[in-house]
């Protein structure tokens, strides 16, 4: 069946895969090196630069450089992938100039691999491990890269299926992978509600925190008489712990560009806003470039495709305000406006950006629409749960050995994650909590590790799903402490719109200092209660509706530490200052003088290869001394 | 205040634009007065703020001044914007600009350390410039690069995991660049 759409889609589909076969023909070896902000950041562009002088040095032309985006396993970056033609992938971590002069002498020009530097081990398991994993054919080529690391076989890649794959600014190689199929497909079909009827069965709720089903939302924005309706990618990413959206902003933009334009169709939108934050230059840059290629290729703009369909789009920057990430707020960014929410209904679907319809959704939602059009809503909804389809992706961070983006299905337990994927608490120290949500979320106590992740559960015990922030505390943590830690990231964004909000979190934020310090009654615990419930029924939006949750949550779970707090004047984690001090324990201590260099105030004393002692009068607790001692003598008491 | 020609915006519009190009650099100008007749032009603000504090590194009185003069948008809204955002800044800063992250993975991970660290070798707190002009000093929400906490960045380089005593090799090596060039 012949239609303008599949003639154009099939003619630029031929065209990048006869380019690619020929460059396959080549038979190069490729060095592939992760170049996203938090490889840079690990020292990538080093390691790039390394490969660069080796391979000019050597004179060889059969040796190439792929830049790809970051895979998410963090805390071995920069990793580099060598590809021999014929031989499997193999993947090293933690590569800096000096590993880059083995891997090429050894492994590129001998042929001989350096198992001790393989990504978790990988090279040793290579038999056993390969192949295994590949969970749908989605993340196939994932797989053919990766399935023999275990940090990655006990995921299910969907959203990231090709971050840390392809080239995130080349468009050919994200056609390579199916790239625009999806959007064929639908613009094939000539019907919106097909698609939201897809999207309806995959169950797939936002994942921006909210979890409303998009389906639903798009339907909602399709029922209006108004015609001119506007699509908008939530990339404000405001959780001060989460970093997934830019992982995929920066890994693999075509696939939330395409989720996107697919969104746009299916509500009749004729525009679509990128709402970045400022903070992610990279991440703008490359949505940047794949609007323009997209663009000169026919897939954005007038006539995509061919279908006469018109459909443009455009970036506009955040300016550090986490507010704007709700959705009222954020119309009012963009319409040049200081970002105060505005009262709900009318919702963004009736009265949107310039009063007109609008949908907003989050970067993974979008990036898990062609997976959805390309493999059925049903198969998408059979990877979740009853209540939820598909997977969602979790920065996990904190006190945890392995740091990074995990994906896992809705509903696999919290334990397979944190233990199973991540290894496990740093230090082996014993597991305190697990916060999920951000600011806006809960704490999760270690007795209840087997929850499953997903929208009700984490709810139902005072948590929140949130945008896939996973903070891992270990029994060095206080919750009391990191309690307040959200609630003055809360005080400090909030808006000033309504006083619940402005006066309850400043109000909060006072007696939970008081409480540090010492110098709390048991009452002001009653009173934190009843101010919380206040703010969370009565503030104007989300923000200040869910400012009290980690401090009602912990409260829930680990009422004991703060009556500890108040009527001991103890803090068990030892973290906060004014319940602790130093001291050297005088048969520990060697002398060594460590402690002494690294005081600031210079209130150590103490003889070279003798016994040191702490002037507590100007002592300032600042922990530097317990820090820089090798020999386990200063104690916090 | 749109879809007006620029001749009949006022009838000294020559003389008020000449005052703004004598505070702003052609690109902007270029750009608000590209966008001053579209539709919705007044959402186009925040994109021009970030264009002037990318040029002059702050947004200073003079410069929102012909903002709004060349936007016809008033000053008021225009200030009203600029201080609602974190992001922008209203002074000027230093040479290097240093941000500590005390996103949620950092502030576990020992960030307020790392922090204090900066503030006794500086000199100076949070939104605050060094007396040389050298560095000036910000705390951000999470860079993105948990991974690595505790992070900071150093204009536009990002370091982690840092400690303590990384914060005075980084500095080190600053100020070691700075006099390498002054001499
Ligand atoms: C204070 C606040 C901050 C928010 N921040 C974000 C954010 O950074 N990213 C995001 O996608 N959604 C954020 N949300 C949720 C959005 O308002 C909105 O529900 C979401 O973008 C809808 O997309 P989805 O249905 O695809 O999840 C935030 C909500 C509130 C109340
Ligand atoms: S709840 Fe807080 S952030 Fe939301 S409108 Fe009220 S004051 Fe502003
Ligand atoms: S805690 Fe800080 S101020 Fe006190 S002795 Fe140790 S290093 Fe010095
Ligand atoms: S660092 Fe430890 S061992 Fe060395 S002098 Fe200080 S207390 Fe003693
Ligand atoms: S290293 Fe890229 S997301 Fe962490
Ligand atoms: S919390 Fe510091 S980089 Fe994310």
């Amino acid at each position: 069946m012949s239609s303008p759409v599949t003639d154009f889609f099939d003619s630029l589909r031929d065209r990048v895969h006869s380019a690619m076969a020929e460059h396959r023909k080549a038979g190069k070896i490729t060095v592939q090196i992760g170049s996203a902000t938090c490889e840079h950041a690990a020292g990538s562009l080093d390691v790039l630069d390394e490969f660069t002088k080796h391979i000019q040095s050597s004179g060889s032309d059969a040796i190439e450089i792929h830049k790809t985006g970051c895979t998410g396993r963090c805390s071995k970056e920069p990793i580099v992938g060598i590809f021999v033609p014929g031989q499997a992938p193999v993947k090293y971590e933690r590569v800096n100039r000096e590993l880059v002069h083995e891997i090429f002498t050894k492994h590129i020009q001998k042929g001989c691999p350096l198992p001790e530097h393989a990504l978790d081990g990988s090279l040793d398991r290579q038999n056993l491990g390969a192949g295994q994993g590949a969970k749908s054919s989605v993340s196939q080529k994932f797989t053919e890269m990766y399935g023999d690391v275990s940090f990655f076989t006990a995921q299910n890649r969907i959203a990231m299926r090709n971050s840390g794959v392809l080239d995130p600014e080349s468009l050919e190689e994200y056609i390579a992978l199916d790239g625009f199929k999806a959007l064929a497909t639908v613009l094939g079909k000539n019907d919106p509600q097909w698609v939201i009827n897809e999207v309806l069965k995959a169950r797939l709720r936002g994942r921006g925190g909210g979890g409303f089903l998009t389906g639903k939302k798009w339907e909602l924005a399709t029922q209006n008489e108004e015609k001119t309706r506007y699509i908008i990618c939530n990339g404000d990413e405001g959780d001060p712990g989460a970093f997934m959206d830019r992982g995929m902003l920066e890994s693999d933009p075509f696939s939330v560009l395409e989720g996107m334009i697919i969104g746009g169709y299916a509500i009749g939108a004729g525009k679509g806003f990128w709402y970045i934050r400022a903070e992610y230059p990279l991440a703008i840059k490359r949505i940047q470039n794949a609007i323009d290629l997209c663009t000169k290729a026919g897939l954005l703009g007038k006539n995509i495709m061919g279908s006469g369909w018109d459909f443009e789009m455009e970036i506009r920057l955040g300016a550090g305000a986490f507010v704007c990430g709700e959705e009222t707020a954020l119309i009012r960014s963009i319409e040049g406006e200081r970002g105060q929410p505005k009262v709900r209904p009318p919702f963004p679907t009736t009265r949107g950006l310039w009063g007109k319809p609008t949908c907003i959704n989050n970067v993974e939602t979008f990036a898990n629409i062609t997976a959805i059009v390309n493999h059925g809503g049903e198969w998408f909804a059979s990877v979740g749960t009853e209540e939820s389809g598909g997977t969602k992706v979790f920065a996990l961070a904190g006190k945890v050995k392995h740091t990074g983006l995990v994906e896992v299905p809705l509903g696999t337990p919290l334990k397979d994650v944190v233990f199973g994927i991540g290894g496990g608490v740093q230090d082996d120290k014993a597991l305190k909590a697990i916060q999920t949500g951000g600011p806006a979320g809960g704490f999760i106590p270690a007795a209840m590790d087997n929850l499953a992740v997903d929208f009700g559960p984490l709810s139902k015990v005072g948590s929140i799903m949130g945008s896939g922030g996973m903070i891992v505390l270990s029994e060095e943590d206080c919750i009391v402490d990191i309690s307040k830690f959200y609630l003055s990231f809360t005080q400090e964004e909030s808006c000033g719109k309504c006083t619940p909000c402005r006066e309850g979190t400043t109000r909060m934020l006072e007696i939970l200092e008081r409480i540090t310090s010492g110098a709390a009654v048991l009452e002001d615990l009653d009173k934190l209660e009843r101010l919380g419930k206040l703010c969370q029924q009565t503030a104007l939006c989300g923000l200040g509706r869910a400012a009290p949750n980690p401090v009602l949550s912990s409260l829930k779970h680990f009422r004991d530490e703060y009556v500890e707090h108040i009527q001991d004047k103890t803090c068990r984690a030892k973290k906060c200052v004014a319940m602790i001090h130093f001291e050297i324990n005088a048969e520990a201590c060697i002398g060594c003088t460590a402690c002494v260099r690294n005081c600031p105030v210079n209130c150590i004393a103490g003889q070279r290869k003798e016994a040191h002692v702490i002037d507590q009068s100007r002592c300032v607790k600042c922990g530097q001394c317990f820090d820089f001692c090798r020999f386990n003598a200063v104690e916090r008491k | 205040m749109n879809h007006q020609t620029a001749t009949t915006i006022t009838d000294n519009w020559e003389a008020v634009r000449a005052a703004c190009l004598e505070v702003l650099p052609a690109h902007i100008i270029a750009f608000i007065e590209n966008n001053r007749d579209m539709e919705h032009s007044e959402g186009q603000l925040i994109a021009a703020l970030h264009m002037v504090q990318a040029h002059f590194g702050y947004l200073a009185q003079d410069t929102m001044h012909a903002v709004a003069q060349l936007a016809q948008i008033p000053l008021a809204k225009v200030t009203g914007v600029a201080t609602f955002y974190h992001y922008f800044r209203l002074q000027p800063r230093g040479k290097h600009m240093i941000s500590v992250c005390l996103g949620t993975a950092c502030y576990v991970k020992g960030a307020d350390k790392v922090a204090q660290r900066l503030m006794d070798e500086l000199g100076i707190h949070f939104g605050e410039t060094t007396r040389d002009g050298l560095f000036s000093l910000d705390s951000t929400r999470c860079l993105g690069t948990c991974g690595l906490a505790p992070v900071a960045m150093v204009d536009n380089q990002v370091y982690g995991p840092l400690t303590p005593t990384d914060v005075s090799v980084i500095l080190a090596k600053y100020v070691k660049k700075e006099k390498g060039t002054a001499e």
